[in-house]
């Protein structure tokens, strides 16, 4: 199975962290992953995307065209990739920032106030760990250790006390 | 083996050259390759090598010529307005047969062009790159566990045949992380008795140069490198196959190129058309005879290719120009996605019928 996923929004909302995370968590649960940030002039006006494969078998072509996951975390990201979700995929947005809903039938789509939750539970740089826990709690993938492993891996040493309020953000998620 | 990272194309460049016992390293920014220098910026101090930010790219490659004539491993990285820069250095490091490691993660051109992924380089790199007749090794890595397992494989080619290896990346390679293992059982580097490291009053000076105003000279120095070229030609030349056996239509390509083609000939296998591919490993030398020897039973050929079809001349020289060869492209940091590769395909298809 490939699970293939983009993850949209401004930069500065850790759109490549939330990226790298779930690649390094599909790395210990043994699968092929792939992870491919834009850095082009679009991330120097501010919106920054970044394509994540996971798949059980080699991955071809990194760069994600059809989503079966979409996370947009701002209104641009949703215009532009909305249309090119896979029929039958799943769409994750940030209902504090993005206040329209989408406008298909043929894929699933979440809600989530994920940058009003950040504030309300003090951890405002933390929306995008948030949607990333609904998004694991969707897909059957949340628990385990290889959450906390992941974590360890895209956190440095020098932030380990972030560890904790990470994970806190992804319960606050999957609990949704 | 050892645990597998995530790295970024770039890191993983920087890292394996590390491994391959490269001390010196001469740059100058440029995306999007910048994270090889940012990388060696950070490890080279803390290892007793050398990082130098140069004050431009012509600087960089003839600091590299400098510590390649003290036969050490050295390398420099850029991008494509930058690698033009350093074609001058480029041809004198060929006129005096030195060896070292130079890196082209590509952008789209020509001039200063842009920033995202392209292979539009192609004739640059496997032509030699600056003036004169000579040639580099050209390796093109197609995921991130290449670009290192290659940077070694560059260095000790270079050694061996006392010349360039260069990688050919391109922007997504570059930029793309994937999990990698930093394995390597890397050889120690061989002798250089040629180097300039001082005669030590045993032996006599050891020149370096690439100056020789007597054609006859010159002239025999252009013959011996070619003799030397005929020989790599022979024996370095590699590719990957996939699924070429039966196929009666055959892809040519290389780095994401491959990669984007992977995904097209698994879906049009699923519709039972019988296509592989040819995935050049070295693009100099270019790996003639898997081509040749797939003439027999294919019928056509497509070049996938981020350029206006440079690499297509290969393939059609290679196949003897036995069959057609479609070229299947996009330029200008723009990337073919699978689906444009699956209509060449099925185009290719209806005509082999």
């Amino acid at each position: 199975m490939t699970v293939e996923l983009l993850f949209s929004g401004f930069g500065g909302q850790g759109i490549l962290f939330a990226g790298k995370f779930m690649a390094y968590k599909g790395l210990i649960d043994d699968k092929n992953v792939s992870w491919l940030p834009s850095y082009g002039p679009e991330m120097r006006g501010g919106t920054a995307s970044c394509s994540v494969i996971i798949s059980d078998g080699n991955v071809g072509s990194p760069i994600v065209s059809a989503p079966d996951i979409l996370i947009a975390m701002n209104l641009p990201s949703l215009d532009k990739y909305e249309g090119s979700v896979k029929k039958g995929g799943k769409i994750f947005v940030d209902s504090t920032l993005v206040e329209r809903k989408i406008n298909r039938d043929d894929v699933e789509a979440y809600y989530i106030p994920a940058t009003q939750l950040a504030s309300e539970n003090n951890m405002p740089t933390l929306a995008n760990m948030i949607i990333v826990g609904k998004v694991l709690s969707v897909i059957g993938s949340f628990g385990g250790e290889s959450v906390l492993k992941a974590l360890s891996k895209v956190i440095s040493a020098k932030h380990a006390d972030m560890l904790e309020i990470n994970k806190r953000a992804m319960e606050i998620g999957a609990a949704l | 083996m050892a645990e597998k990272v995530l790295m970024k194309g770039n890191e993983a460049i920087a890292e394996a050259a590390i491994m391959a016992g490269c001390r010196h390293y001469f740059g100058y920014p440029i995306t999007p390759q910048t994270e090889v220098a940012a990388y060696m910026a950070k490890r080279m101090p803390k290892i007793g090598g050398t990082f130098l930010q140069a004050e431009s790219e012509i600087a960089a490659i003839n600091m590299v010529y400098g510590v390649a004539s003290a036969g050490l491993r050295s390398m420099t990285s850029s991008s494509s307005p930058g690698i033009s820069l350093k074609g001058e250095g480029l041809s004198y490091m060929a006129g005096a047969d030195l060896p070292c490691l130079v890196v082209n993660v590509q952008r789209g051109g020509p001039g200063l062009g842009g920033i995202q992924p392209s292979q539009s380089d192609y004739f640059q790199a496997t032509r030699g790159g600056g003036h004169g007749d000579y040639h580099m090794i050209v390796l093109a890595p197609a995921s991130v566990q290449e670009m290192a397992e290659l940077t070694v494989k560059g260095f000790e080619l270079a050694d061996k045949y006392r010349m360039t290896s260069m990688i050919l990346a391109d922007g997504t390679m570059g930029q793309m992380m994937e999990p990698v293992s930093l394995d390597f059982d890397i050889a120690p580097p061989p002798e250089k008795p040629w180097a300039t490291t001082g005669t030590g009053m045993k032996r006599k000076h050891n020149i370096i140069n690439s100056l020789y105003l007597k054609p006859e000279e010159l002239e025999r120095g252009n013959f011996e490198r070619y003799k030397k070229y005929a020989e790599i030609e022979k024996n370095e030349a590699r590719a990957e196959e996939y699924l070429t056996e039966d196929a009666e239509i055959i892809i040519a390509a290389f780095g994401i190129a491959a990669r984007v083609s992977k995904n097209a000939i698994d879906a049009a296998r699923k519709e039972g058309i019988k296509v592989g591919m040819i995935r050049p490993i070295t693009l100099w030398p270019f790996p003639k005879e898997v081509f040749k020897k797939t003439t027999s039973t294919a019928k056509r050929y497509i070049s996938v290719e981020l350029s206006m079809g440079q690499m297509i001349e290969d393939v059609q020289i290679a196949t003897e120009f036995k069959a057609p060869v479609d070229l299947c492209n996009r330029v200008g940091g723009m990337i073919p996605d699978p689906d444009m590769v699956l209509e060449a395909i099925k185009k290719a298809a209806k005509e082999v019928k």
